[in-house]
């Protein structure tokens, strides 16, 4: 773990995330402070506008000014939901947080139906972490029990009720209004947008959704001050960010880190490439996020808008390393499959396109691609992007359109030669792990 | 309103408009398949891509807000781009099998893939395929042309009030489809066909039959309930091949029943009568109609001469036209007799002397969209009328409409029941009467003093049900009451009406009758009913008439007993038999058969439950020797020298039949009815519920065979709840033997819906005719 | 259909949302009927429908969209194995492999004893634990090299 770990920080022994361990490292002192002295809601605003924290779920939009959107004084149920959702390919920060430091989400979520004056939530968390689903309702069960959920939290007038909801296995219910879609026991499917949820959310009430990390977060800001989050990392890009380094480096995994750290920090702590082999290309921000070869990403600081400005998106900050053993044909290929299973079948460009694109994407793969594919996956990946009512249709071709715009001639040669450059065997050593 | 600017025109469009609706108004087309007026927004095909100044991408007109000051381009290059890579894309996996598709020719997908689809394709990959799916007798599928647009799924919802299809799997794998494979079993389910952009969704019985530009179109109005949902009749030959709805806003909107869809299957029926036929010495044979009309005239004549004209009786159904009941009508009163009535399974009369006018909804089906409250008494609505059913759920569901209901029947009706009292039929008076007195102690005020003296035991028995009745009526500021074909049926059907409009007075509501068929309130308009002295339906057969015309009913099926019914006209001395269709038993009733034309093969008019006449003409060629009824009914007034039957043409029937105007003429008031002695079950015996089911209902949608295999036309059972079964110690499934004044055998089936003491036997079908009459106890035993 | 402890689950999922809104518990209803009966027969889907009071489609259209539910019967181990890119950069692919010609069949396949079945998955959100796999949907195994994976199909071998 870093040093600048703040969410992570202290969070990794067995009881780690029970109640007292997070308490004893000053865990619920915000929320106690807030409700004993009433803090108001629009100081609270004010201090996470301070910190630049922006949504660590990927579109990277400033919490702050989300929850000045909610209608305070709406009357009746107001809802405040977590997207647990995790589930683009080389995310796994969420789970993490859950695993460890539970009480984070929880005590952030608290101060945020606080600020939004919100009656109840829902933690939404992905289908395939069933045992971090478990441990979340314990550590339901002990803010209950010590009385910081439920009915008149800590003897004020304030009540919030927060519960857990299991997902069975759905890219798309990490999309924000698929999420809510799926809480009501329907499809994921996204809603159009307009209205929006903080209008328009869950049940039809107003509503408002963030990532795990972003509430993991607040309690943190408060703690330490919204100027002194945002000097951890540079402007606009306040604070700390868990990223999550998967693929060809030799220690995979989570790693907290001031916003603005250069690439190359990173891939250091991650210990290096494996086997010290040559980097060739990263996706920074999940699956969804353009990739970039070696030398881009080695000049990049990792923050929104510098891994914009290089053309791509800091997104999740799931960074997915391949190195020079990697086919970008065969790497597309995976990609292609998982956009084409995910598409929830709604949106015409999307449910048709995607299935189209892993088509052509495997059929050059396979060494039966046509000198005119290229052209034609551009095309096609043009008419999905922008034409659906979720960015699962942008996700989908962004990768394909990325791979080719860096990699075409691997592509070309793929086409050409009906074969990869990189041999198999190769392949298949490159993707060997070290225990 | 919000000012827009849709391809360079400058549009007003009220506030909450989508661009698709501003444009619509300009009359501009925008391309789309998911969208539809009626339908929820989905907003998910995509075909309805706009360009929109300052959106950095395009955006679905359906679902995109009117701004003020908003430009839109809708054939731009950027809109167009879209437009055309969505074309594309709904193409690779459909089949290119348009020259073996039912939907070749009003295709949506077809039309605008001739605008915006390119002429060869790009999609090298296997086509996507799906199974068929069994959706029942009356729409077809064809899974592999479907594109997604889920209509037909938000129509099941949305409209039918139950998902009964469904989106399942997801992505490219996604498949329209029912649960289990079942059958679609709704009245409404007709609608998909309609619905479907594509060839997905067809119509089962239209299959094949023919192309659509090969048929002619006329306009026509259904001749079963009484909404008179508006028709499109098309043919081929002269061949009615297929019957589609013609918008109206104020009826039908775009819906129909599948009774209105489908039942000119029977007009192709071998039960088709097609020339005119005497039965001598027990055998049938056809004759011409001048034989026929003369030996009719002259037999009628001797009759009235002989015995007085109160000697005749004239039954008419309810389906028959304004023209028709008039002209009958007229004939008899022509002849002496004033005993006439079209009512034919109502039992209680005694309202006829203290009715103010002629019943009908008492409101305008659009009003039912701002209603608050809506107490329906004595009704199976959802079969026995849809389109109105289809109404009040709307609102149910949109506009918060709080529901309830009095009756010995508590079936789905597919929409939100804020409460409901389910009382034996015996109950139901009293309970009508308890409501009343709830009301006025929620409303602070008074029962009317008639009706005061009548409460003492009623008020006492005010139930939860009762009470939360009361309280709708009484917290709702626009209301209605409407009595419902069981309540008019029933033996107290007078008394239901008095205290149904004492309910109305309380609350402030209007108050209504759901109408049984199609000319139901047309025939008040005619005097088609006994008029000083007459006799009615009842009376006609409870005291034997010499002779009896019959124009349009089934002795068996269409009276409120048609056991008796028929044993008292075989033993006349003259029935005269108008219908389309022939049958054993009008055979064993009726010495002269006359074929005379269903409502396709004349012109007509119906007066539905709002009071509109709505008149139609003939869209076939008549089969046969077939006349349209009121031809035949003009001729044999001219045969018996009557005056005043010299009609040159139909209208002149029309105009002197509703001479007297239709506003003036509505009335739901009633004055003082006594109270009768409310009638006892005998002990051990249940008390029957009678249903007419919507596909037995009348003689046309008996005889159409598609309808026949649906769920609806299922054989009746003995429908009883659970505590009558167990005291009856018959197990569900078990064989009865239910005995009315006559016996017949039926399964037993627990049915929650049924108030208990009751069983629920449906009428209008061969198997319950030797029961007797619709109303009153039975005794049901295992065999 | 189920039994009094999947019905007191089921109520216990119920309890977490709003009066009327019972549907919301329908994926937590399917996956404890799942679990119960071992994959989601519609006879298992229409009781959870009619328990939660929602039309038996809209219960089939969720156990269809999400790619955990079993809609055919399984062998009492089913393994699913990530071959995503993350995964597949540290051996995803080639650890499905290996227990494709371990169990001798291919994905979505039964082995012939009725103990073993083979899924392909998506993204489990644990990529940096690759090659990772999922047993029985509720316990996830990372770092699945060839010699884990021997580990864990005897341990399953011996349930």
């Amino acid at each position: 773990m870093s040093a600048h770990a703040l969410i992570l920080a202290g969070a990794g022994g067995e009881r780690a995330w029970r109640l007292q361990d997070y308490a004893a490292r000053g865990g619920y002192a915000a929320l106690r402070r807030i409700i004993a002295g009433k803090t108001p809601p629009e100081a609270i605003i004010a201090e996470l506008k301070t910190s630049g924290l922006r949504g660590r779920g990927g579109a990277g939009f400033p919490t702050g000014l989300k929850w000045s959107f909610m209608p305070y004084a709406f009357p009746g149920d107001k809802y405040l939901v977590c997207n647990s959702d995790e589930g683009e390919p080389g995310t796994f920060k969420d789970r993490d947080i859950l695993r460890c430091n539970p009480h984070a989400v929880i005590e952030g979520m608290i101060i945020g139906a606080w600020v939004m004056g919100c009656t109840r939530g829902y933690n939404y968390i992905h289908g395939e972490i069933f045992e971090i689903y478990q441990r979340f309702e314990e550590a339901l069960e002990e803010a209950r029990a010590a009385g910081l959920l439920g009915r008149n939290i800590l003897g004020s007038d304030f009540s919030f009720e927060l519960f857990a909801h299991h997902g069975y296995g759905a890219y798309i219910c990490g999309e924000e209004t698929a999420l809510l879609e799926s809480l009501e026991g329907k499809k994921g499917q996204p809603r159009f947008k307009p209205p929006f949820p903080a209008s328009y959310g869950l049940y039809g009430k107003p509503t408002t959704i963030n990532n795990t990390e972003t509430f993991a977060s607040v309690p943190f800001i408060l703690g330490m001050g919204g100027e002194a989050f945002l000097n951890l990392g540079k402007p606009n890009n306040g604070g700390t960010k868990i990223f999550s380094i998967s693929g060809h480096v030799r220690h995979p995994g989570n790693y907290e880190l001031n916003l603005g750290t250069p690439f190359p920090e990173l891939l250091a702590m991650a210990g290096g490439m494996r086997a010290g082999r040559k980097l060739k290309a990263v996706i920074p921000g999940g699956s969804s996020a353009p990739v970039l070869p070696a030398n881009i990403i080695m000049d990049c600081t990792l923050d929104f808008d510098a891994i914009s400005k290089a053309g791509s998106m800091l997104g999740s900050g799931a960074v997915i390393v391949m190195d020079e053993t990697t086919c970008m044909v065969r790497a597309l290929e995976r990609l292609s499959y998982f956009y084409h299973e995910e598409s929830c079948g709604q949106c015409t460009p999307c449910r048709e396109g995607t299935g189209w694109l892993y088509r052509v994407v495997r059929r050059i793969e396979r060494g039966l691609g046509k000198p005119d594919d290229l052209d034609l996956l551009r095309s096609v990946a043009g008419n999905i992007s922008g034409r659906t009512i979720c960015a699962l249709g942008d996700a989908a071709a962004g990768p394909v359109q990325s791979f080719i715009k860096h990699f075409a001639d691997e592509f070309a040669y793929h086409i050409e030669n009906k074969k990869c450059l990189v041999p198999p065997l190769v392949q298949e050593a490159g993707s060997q792990i070290y225990m | 309103m919000l000012e827009i600017e849709i391809d360079g025109k400058t549009i007003q469009a009220p506030d909450g408009s989508t661009v698709m609706d501003a444009a619509a108004l300009a009359g501009i087309y925008i391309p789309h398949f998911c969208y539809h007026k009626k339908l929820s927004i989905a907003a998910s095909c995509r075909m309805c891509l706009v360009q929109v100044e300052k959106a950095p991408k395009p955006l679905p007109a359906c679902a995109t807000p009117v701004t003020n000051g908003m430009r839109v381009w809708t054939h731009s290059e950027t809109a167009v781009k879209a437009q055309k890579g969505v074309m594309e894309f709904l193409l690779i996996n459909h089949p290119l099998d348009c020259p073996v598709c039912d939907q070749g020719g009003e295709c949506q997908l077809q039309d605008l893939a001739v605008g915006y689809g390119g002429a060869h394709s790009r999609y090298r990959e296997e086509k996507r395929v799906w199974l068929n799916k069994d959706l029942g007798p009356l729409v077809a599928s064809d899974a592999s042309r479907c594109i997604n647009c889920t209509r037909c799924v938000r129509f099941t919802a949305e409209i039918g009030g139950l998902m009964e299809l469904g989106q399942a799997f997801r992505g490219d794998h996604a498949e329209i489809m029912t649960f289990m494979g079942r059958a679609l079993d709704s009245e409404l389910s007709g609608n998909v066909i309609d619905l479907c952009p594509v060839g997905a969704l067809t119509s089962k019985p239209f299959r094949f039959s023919a192309r659509t530009w090969e048929l002619s179109r006329r306009r026509s109005v259904s001749p079963h309930d009484s909404l008179g949902a508006n028709l499109i009749v098309q043919t081929k030959h002269d061949v009615v091949r297929r019957v589609l709805p013609f918008n109206n806003e104020r009826l039908n909107e775009c819906w129909l029943t599948d009774r209105d869809r489908f039942s000119y299957e029977a007009l192709a029926s071998e039960q088709r009568l097609t020339l005119p036929m005497m039965c001598e010495r027990d055998t049938w044979h056809t004759v011409s109609w001048q034989i026929a009309l003369e030996f009719i005239a002259s037999a009628l004549q001797s009759i009235a001469r002989e015995q007085g004209g109160q000697a005749l009786g004239a039954l008419a159904s309810p389906h028959a036209t304004v023209e028709e009941l008039h002209l009958l009508q007229k004939l008899m009163r022509g002849l002496g007799s004033e005993n006439i009535d079209f009512r034919l399974r109502q039992r209680d009369f005694r309202g006829d002397a203290v009715r103010a006018g002629a019943p009908w909804l008492g409101m305008s089906v659009v009003d039912i969209h701002d209603l608050h409250s809506l107490l329906v008494i004595g009704s199976f609505l959802r079969k026995d009328a849809p389109l109105l059913a289809q109404k009040v759920r709307h609102s149910a569901y949109r506009h918060g409409l709080q529901v309830s209901a009095v009756g010995p029947n508590a079936e789905d009706w597919r929409m939100p029941v804020a409460a409901r009292a389910l009382v034996a039929p015996s109950a139901m008076v009293a309970t009508l009467a308890a409501i009343a007195a709830a009301l006025a102690e929620e409303t602070g005020g008074a029962v009317t003093e008639r009706l005061a003296g009548r409460l003492s035991a009623a008020a006492a028995d005010i139930s939860g049900e009762v009470r939360a009745i009361a309280r709708s009526l009484a917290s709702g500021e626009k209301n209605a009451v409407w009595l419902g074909n069981f309540a008019v049926q029933h033996p107290r059907a007078a008394e239901l009406h008095l205290w149904a409009q004492e309910i109305a007075r309380l609350s402030g509501a209007a108050l209504g009758f759901i109408g049984e068929a199609a000319n139901s309130t047309g025939g008040y308009l005619v005097d088609a009913v006994p008029g000083e002295g007459g006799l009615d339906a009842r009376a006609m057969i409870e005291s034997p008439r010499r002779a009896y015309l019959l124009l349009g009913a089934e002795p068996d099926l269409d009276f409120a007993d048609g056991a008796a019914t028929v044993a008292t006209l075989a033993r006349a001395q003259l029935v005269v038999a108008a219908s389309a269709f022939d049958s054993p038993a009008l055979r064993q009733a009726a010495d002269v058969l006359l074929p005379i034309a269903p409502f396709t093969e004349t012109p007509g008019t119906f007066v539905n439950c709002i009071g509109e006449a709505q008149s139609f003409n003939t869209v076939a060629r008549s089969r046969g020797e077939v006349r349209p009824g009121w031809k035949v009914l003009r001729v044999l007034g001219n045969f018996l020298e009557l005056p005043g039957f010299d009609h040159e043409d139909v209208e002149s029937v029309r105009d002197e039949a509703l001479a007297s105007g239709i506003p003036a003429r509505l009335d739901n008031a009633i004055g003082d009815v006594p109270e009768a002695d409310a009638p006892v079950p005998r002990a051990g015996r249940l008390q029957r519920i009678a249903d007419v089911p919507i596909h037995f209902a009348d003689p046309l949608v008996r005889r159409a065979p598609s309808l026949q295999k649906t769920a609806d036309a299922a054989p009746p059972a003995a429908r009883m709840p659970a505590s009558t079964l167990a005291a009856l110690g018959v197990n569900a499934g078990d064989k009865v033997r239910v005995t009315g004044s006559g016996a017949v055998e039926l399964h037993a089936v627990a049915d929650e819906g049924v108030a208990p003491g009751c069983v629920r036997i449906a009428a209008a079908h061969a198997s319950t005719v030797a029961l007797g009459p619709m109303h009153g106890d039975l005794s049901v035993e295992r065999i | 259909m189920l039994s009094q402890e999947s019905l007191r689950q089921i109520d216990r999922e119920i309890a977490k949302y709003p009066p009327g809104r019972r549907q919301s518990a329908i994926m937590s209803a399917l996956r404890i009927a799942q679990v119960e009966k071992g994959w989601l027969p519609k006879e298992v889907i229409e009781f959870v429908a009619d328990y939660l009071g929602m039309p038996p489609i809209a219960a089939y259209e969720v156990a269809t969209f999400y790619n955990m539910y079993d809609l055919r019967p399984v062998g009492r181990h089913k393994i699913t194995v990530c071959t995503n890119l993350p995964c597949a950069l540290s051996g995803g692919v080639y650890a499905a492999e290996y227990l494709k010609k371990k169990l001798g069949i291919d994905f979505d396949e039964t082995t012939p004893d009725g103990k073993f079945t083979l899924k392909e998955g998506e993204c489990m959100g644990a990529c940096g634990d690759a090659p990772v796999l999922l047993h029985n949907n509720h316990r996830m195994c990372g770092f699945m090299t060839t010699e884990k994976i021997d580990q864990l199909l005897a341990e399953l071998e011996r349930q």
